[in-house]
C-alpha cells in the first residue's frame, strides 16, 4: 500500500519531499519506501531490546526471591526444614487441587489427608504427580520433582495429613509361590496374570507393572492409587506384600522357556502370530508350489 | 494275471516286480491303485488350502499322541513338587500338575505341546481359508454340496476338539473360558440347569470335566473327524477336482498333474512345509504359557482372559450384545445367550445352508464343475465379504480389552465399535465388494471388446491420437472383439499374449539367463512367423497386419478409443 502511495505521490511533490530528506536522491518514490523500511526496522529492534531487558530484570528478580537450590540444600537431615521446602513445592505444584489445607478441591483434586508418604511417593516418582491435565487417569511420566524434593513433599504430607508410610528393608523378603496365588487372587483380576496390566472402563486402566520397582508396588497397594483398591496390612501383611512383590519382579525377570514371549498377553497375540506368520509362510509356499514348472 | 510262462512279455524281471506281482495276485489292487495314481489335481495354489488342513491334523495327531504318554486327565489336588520353583508348594489338580511336567520336566515336552498347540491353531485358520477358497468359487454347488456339509461339520468339529484341549491344563486362563461357557449352558432356557449338571456332574467345577473332555478331545471328536476327513476326501476322489475356466478347461475334464509322481511329491513337500512351520513356531514362539497363568481357582480371574483365536469371535458377541432381558413365553432370556449361542447359531446355520439358499435363489440346479472367479457372482462374493466383516467384528471385540489397553483407548469405545461396527460396517462391505466385482467385470469385457492396451501412441492424418489396441481375437468390421465373456482368466498387459519377452523364470533367484531367453523368445517368433506366413489368417482377415502388436492389428478406418 505505502509504496504505490508514494509512486503516485512524487511526480506530483517532488520538491517538497526533496527538501525533507537528505540525500539528493531521495525525491525517488523507492528511496522514500526504503527510508520508511528503515524506520520500522529500528523500531522493531527497540521494542525486542526492551522486552529483553524486561525479562531478564523478572529473571533476575524471581532467582533472588524464590526459593532456589540452596534453601533445599539446608533441609537435608533437618525434618522441619524438609518439612518447610515440602510446603514451598507444595504451595507452587499442588496446592491448585489438593486445596491449602490438603482438604482437596471439588471436581480438581482429592483429599491428602491420611493418604500418608505413601500415596506421595507412588504419584510423584512415577510422575503422575503434578497431574497434566484431567482426564480419565493419571498416565505414567518421568518424574517431574527430583528425589530430594520428593523426600521433602512426602514429609509435609506425612507431618500435616498423616497416614501410611514407606516400609524399610527389602521389600522382596517373601515365599514366592504364596506370592503369586495371592497375586492371581488379588491383583491379576486387573493387572493381568503377567502383570501386562489391563482396561478398565472409560479409558481407565490398571497399568503394566513392567516398570514398576519393590517401592512403588509396595507404595501402590498401601495407598490404593486412582481406581485401585487399598490393600492396608491388614488385608496383606508386609510379608504378604512382600511376597507378592517377590512374584511379580521373579515373573518379570524370568526368560519364556517357550521361545519369543510375543508380549505374554496370551491367545490375542498367538492368534495374530499364526494369522499373519503361520498362514503368511504357508500361502508364500503354496504361492511358490503353485508357480508353473517349466 | 497269467503265471504258467515267465518269458511273456510284460512280466516282472525284478525282485520288486515279481514281490508286487504276488500281491497283486492274492489282494487283485493294480486296477484301483492305477486309477488312484492316475488321478489328476489341479495345478492353482488355492487347491492346496484344503491340504494345509489335512497336513496340520497330522501334525496334531503326532504331537497330540505324544503328550498323551504323559497327561494325566484327573483333577484330584495334588501339591506341586516339581521343578518350576514359583508354583512349588501350591495346590493345584493332577491335569495341571503333569502339564508343568510335560513343559519343564518331560524331555522335548515344551517344544512338543507348543508345537500342538500351534498346529491347532493353523489346523482351524487352514480350514477357515479352504472354506473361503470355496465359497468364493462356489466349489460348493452341485454335486457337491454334501462336501460341504461334511466341512462345515469339520470346522465346528475342529473348534470343540481345539476348545477342549485348550482346557486340559486346567490352567487359569482356560478354567475362566470354562466358566464362561458354564454360564452359557446355564442361560439355555428350559433345559439350560440340567445341560449344565450334566456336562459337569455337579456343580462347577466339579472333579470330572477334565476328564470327560480328554475323552471327547483324544477319542471321541478326533475318531469323527478322521471319519469325516476320509469321506470328505473319498468323495472328492468320486466327484473329482474342480477347476479354473481356461483354455482346454471343460466340465467334463480335470486339467492338471496325476497324483503319481507330480503331485504327490507336491503334496509330500507341503506336509514337510507344514510340519516344518509347526515346528520352528513350536521352538521359537512361545504358546499358552499357563505357567504363568497359574493352576485354576474359580475364586481368581485376570484381566485379558481370551480364547484361541478360533472362539474368539463368540467371545466378541456375548461382550457387544446390549444388556437386554428378554423374557419369552414366560421365560427369562439373559442376554449371554444371544451373544454367545445365537451368534454362532446362526452363522453357522446360514453357513451349512448356503448351498440350499443360493440354489433356490438363483434357480441353478445344474451340475458345475468348472469354478466362477468371485468377480463374476457379485452378489455371493459381496454377502461372502459381509460375513467376513461382521466376523472379524465380532473377533476384535473379543479382544476388545487387549486392544483398549495396547493402544490407550476406552474398554468403553471398543465396544460401541462393536456394537455399531457389526450393523454398519458389513452393509458398507458388501456395496464396495459389489461396486469393485463389477468394476472388474466390465474390465474384462472391456478387454475383450476393444484389446490390450499396447501403450503405443499414433497420430492419425487428422491430427488425433489414439493409443493402440492389441485385439485378443477376431474382430468385427467396428473392430470390436467377438470373443465371448467366458468367466475366464483375461491376458491384460502385452507380455502376457507374447508381446514381450516372458518374465524369467526362477521363485527366489533367477534360474535362467535373460539372455537365452530372449534369444528363444526370437526363435519361436520367427517361427510363428513363418507359420503365419504360410497360411491363411483368420479372424479379421487382415494378412499385412498378421496380428502383430506393433501394428496394432486394427482396422485403420475405425480409429476408436
Amino acid at each position: 500500500m505505502s509504496t504505490t502511495n508514494a509512486s503516485s505521490e512524487a511526480p506530483l511533490e517532488g520538491g517538497r519531499s526533496g527538501l525533507r530528506r537528505r540525500r539528493p536522491a531521495a525525491g525517488s518514490p523507492a528511496a522514500a519506501a526504503r527510508d520508511r523500511r528503515r524506520s520500522k526496522q529500528r523500531r522493531r529492534l527497540a521494542n525486542i531490546a526492551g522486552l529483553l531487558a524486561a525479562l531478564v530484570l523478572t529473571g533476575v528478580g524471581y532467582s533472588a526471591l524464590a526459593p532456589g537450590a540452596s534453601a533445599a540444600d539446608d533441609s537435608t537431615g533437618n525434618p522441619s526444614n524438609a518439612v518447610e521446602a515440602g510446603r514451598e513445592l507444595y504451595t507452587r505444584s499442588c496446592i491448585t487441587c489438593h486445596g491449602s489445607n490438603l482438604q482437596g478441591v471439588q471436581d480438581r483434586g482429592p483429599s491428602l489427608i491420611g493418604v500418608g508418604e505413601a500415596a506421595v511417593y507412588f504419584q510423584v516418582h512415577t510422575g503422575r504427580m503434578p497431574l497434566v491435565r484431567q482426564e480419565a487417569q493419571a498416565p505414567e511420566r518421568p518424574p517431574i520433582f527430583s528425589e530430594e524434593e520428593i523426600d521433602q513433599l512426602m514429609a509435609y504430607i506425612q507431618a500435616n495429613g498423616g497416614g501410611p508410610t514407606l516400609p524399610s528393608g527389602d521389600l522382596r523378603d517373601g515365599d514366592l509361590a504364596e506370592g503369586g496365588e495371592l497375586f492371581r487372587l488379588n491383583c491379576a483380576q486387573c493387572h493381568n496374570f503377567t502383570g501386562m496390566g489391563g482396561a478398565l472402563s472409560s479409558g481407565k486402566r490398571a497399568p503394566s507393572l513392567l516398570d514398576a520397582n519393590d517401592l512403588t508396588i509396595y507404595a501402590a497397594m498401601l495407598s490404593g492409587p486412582e481406581n485401585m483398591p487399598v490393600f492396608g496390612d491388614n488385608q496383606l501383611t508386609p510379608d504378604e506384600k512382600r511376597s507378592i512383590i517377590n512374584y511379580v519382579q521373579t515373573i518379570k525377570a524370568a526368560a519364556d522357556p517357550g521361545g519369543a514371549g510375543i508380549g505374554r498377553v496370551g491367545p490375542v497375540a498367538e492368534g495374530l502370530v499364526m494369522w499373519t506368520v503361520g498362514v503368511g509362510a504357508l500361502l508364500f509356499g503354496i504361492f511358490w508350489m503353485g508357480t508353473k514348472a517349466p | 494275471m497269467a503265471t504258467t510262462t515267465t518269458t511273456a512279455p510284460g512280466q516282472p524281471t525284478t525282485l520288486v516286480g515279481k514281490a508286487a506281482l504276488e500281491v497283486d495276485d492274492r489282494l487283485i489292487v493294480a486296477g484301483p491303485l492305477r486309477r488312484t495314481l492316475n488321478k489328476v489335481f489341479p495345478d492353482h495354489w488355492s487347491f492346496l488350502l484344503g491340504e494345509i488342513a489335512l497336513y496340520a491334523f497330522v501334525v496334531l495327531l503326532l504331537s497330540g499322541t505324544y503328550l498323551t504318554f504323559f497327561y494325566d486327565a484327573t483333577m484330584t489336588e495334588v501339591t506341586y513338587e516339581g521343578s518350576y520353583a514359583a508354583m512349588r508348594g501350591i495346590e493345584m489338580s493332577a491335569a495341571f500338575e503333569s502339564s508343568l511336567d510335560i513343559s519343564f520336566d518331560v524331555r522335548g515336552g515344551l517344544l512338543i505341546r507348543q508345537m500342538h498347540h500351534w498346529a491347532a491353531l493353523l489346523f482351524v485358520a487352514a480350514i477357515c481359508v479352504h472354506l473361503l477358497r470355496i465359497f468364493f468359487t462356489g466349489a460348493f454347488r452341485r454335486p457337491r454340496e454334501t462336501n460341504w456339509f461334511i466341512g462345515v461339520a469339520l470346522l465346528v468339529l475342529a473348534m470343540l476338539e481345539g476348545f477342549a484341549g485348550y482346557t486340559l491344563p486346567d490352567d487359569l486362563l482356560s478354567g475362566t473360558g470354562l466358566r464362561i461357557f458354564s454360564a452359557v449352558f446355564l442361560s439355555i432356557p428350559v433345559i439350560g440347569t440340567w445341560v449344565y449338571f450334566t456336562v459337569f456332574g455337579g456343580d462347577f467345577p466339579g472333579e470330572l470335566i477334565i476328564g470327560r473332555l480328554y475323552i471327547l478331545h483324544v477319542l471321541i471328536i478326533p475318531a469323527i473327524l478322521l471319519a469325516l476327513i476320509a469321506l470328505h476326501l473319498l468323495i472328492l476322489v468320486k466327484q473329482k477336482h474342480t477347476q479354473f475356466p481356461g483354455a482346454g478347461r471343460t466340465e467334463h475334464n480335470v486339467v492338471g498333474h496325476r497324483l503319481f509322481p507330480t503331485f504327490a511329491g507336491k503334496a509330500t513337500a507341503l506336509f514337510f512345509i507344514v510340519f516344518g512351520l509347526c515346528a520352528a513356531l513350536g521352538g521359537l514362539v512361545q504358546i499358552n504359557p499357563f505357567w504363568l497363568f497359574g493352576p485354576y481357582n474359580p475364586a481368581q480371574v485376570s484381566a485379558g482372559s481370551q480364547p484361541d483365536w478360533y472362539i474368539g469371535f463368540v467371545d466378541g458377541g456375548s461382550r457387544i450384545f446390549p444388556p437386554w432381558e428378554i423374557v419369552l413365553w414366560g421365560y427369562h432370556i439373559p442376554p449371554v445367550l444371544w451373544g454367545a449361542l445365537g451368534i454362532p447359531g446362526i452363522m453357522f446355520t446360514l453357513l451349512a445352508l448356503y448351498p440350499i439358499i443360493e440354489r433356490k435363489l438363483t434357480g441353478d440346479t445344474a451340475s458345475h464343475h468348472l469354478l466362477q472367479r468371485p468377480r463374476d457372482v457379485p452378489v455371493r462374493t459381496s454377502l461372502g465379504m459381509m460375513a467376513i466383516t461382521a466376523y472379524v467384528v465380532l473377533w476384535i471385540s473379543g479382544g476388545n480389552d487387549v486392544i483398549a489397553e495396547k493402544f490407550d483407548i476406552s474398554l468403553n469405545a471398543m465396544t460401541w465399535f462393536g456394537r455399531i461396527g457389526f450393523l454398519v460396517l458389513p452393509p458398507i462391505a458388501y456395496w464396495i465388494t459389489y461396486r469393485i466385482c463389477l468394476g472388474l467385470e466390465r474390465h474384462d469385457r472391456e478387454v475383450l471388446e476393444h484389446g490390450i492396451e499396447t501403450g503405443v501412441i499414433r497420430r492419425l492424418p487428422s491430427g488425433e491420437f489414439i493409443e493402440v489396441h492389441q485385439p485378443l481375437g477376431p474382430v468385427d468390421e467396428h473392430g470390436h472383439g467377438q470373443l465371448a465373456y467366458g468367466g475366464a482368466s483375461v491376458p491384460k498387459k502385452m507380455n502376457q499374449v507374447g508381446g514381450a519377452r516372458r518374465a524369467i523364470r526362477g521363485f527366489f533367484s533367477p534360474i535362467e539367463e535373460p539372455a537365452a531367453v530372449q534369444r528363444q523368445a526370437e526363435l519361436e517368433a520367427r517361427g510363428l512367423e513363418s507359420e503365419q506366413s504360410s497360411r491363411e489368417l483368420t479372424g479379421s482377415g487382415r494378412p499385412s497386419e498378421g496380428g502383430r502388436p506393433s501394428e496394432g492389428g486394427r482396422p485403420q478406418q475405425e480409429p476408436r478409443d
